[in-house]
């Protein structure tokens, strides 16, 4: 099992949150993204997200790498949705463990910005007026 | 010589296929993005991607060759 995942199967948060138990650690910080019913003032009834997985693979465990080197942590596991995904659905999964949870919370923090800025993952919305589109931010959203 | 495109969100839209082999004289991500872009008609600025070549980041002036897979990657959303 890696450390970083893509699956385009329901998240197990419960098995991924029990690869972090340690007797060492004294925190524990996770987070999940889930799928939200509205952006940017349109209602969302669904969406898809796309992978290109050999590269998304290797940039998202050298964030876990990162986040391992800047921060005073024991564990960091993420996992990313790809396919087809229903409102309130988990997208994305985080949990890392420290001994204190400065640390955890900051690393946590770290690798959910660094994989929204870094992995190529793209998200495909699908809006309740029936149109759809790939949300490529900064500046203009759906087109190619 | 003979390259590998994969195509990704807006841009596999745009083209109309996920994959595809091309012959081309391009040397450099730069040269075939120009000629790939106008063929499918793609809005995307170049300015505004990435290349990967072969599951690796590289840079826009990096020599290609036969047989290689190149992915140009449009901006992120995951997360």
């Amino acid at each position: 099992m890696s450390d970083f995942a893509l699956q385009d199967s329901a998240v197990d948060s419960a098995a991924w949150s029990q690869r972090l138990a340690s007797r060492t650690a004294g925190a524990c910080v996770t987070f999940e993204g889930w799928v939200r019913d509205h952006n940017d003032g349109r209602a969302v009834q669904r969406l898809s997200y796309q992978a290109y997985a050999p590269l998304a693979l290797a940039e998202g465990e050298a964030i876990l790498a990162d986040a391992r080197r800047r921060f005073a942590i024991e564990q960091a596991y993420c996992v990313h949705r790809v396919g087809d995904l229903a409102i309130g659905d988990l997208a994305v999964w985080v949990g890392v463990s420290a001994g204190h949870r400065g640390p955890a919370f900051e690393a946590c923090r770290f690798i959910i910005d660094e994989i929204k800025l870094r992995v190529p993952i793209w998200k495909n919305e699908f809006y309740a007026d029936g149109e759809s589109g790939w949300l490529h931010p900064d500046g203009s959203s759906v087109g190619g | 010589m003979k390259y590998r495109l994969l195509y990704f969100a807006s841009l596999r839209d745009r083209s109309g296929c996920d994959a595809e082999t091309v012959e081309s004289a391009a040397a450099d991500p730069r040269a075939l993005f120009a000629e790939v872009a106008s063929r499918h008609g793609w809005s995307l600025p170049m300015e505004r991607l990435r290349v990967a070549i072969n599951g690796a980041f590289c840079g826009w002036e990096t020599a290609l060759r036969d047989g290689d897979e190149i992915v140009f990657i449009p901006p992120v959303s995951g997360g």
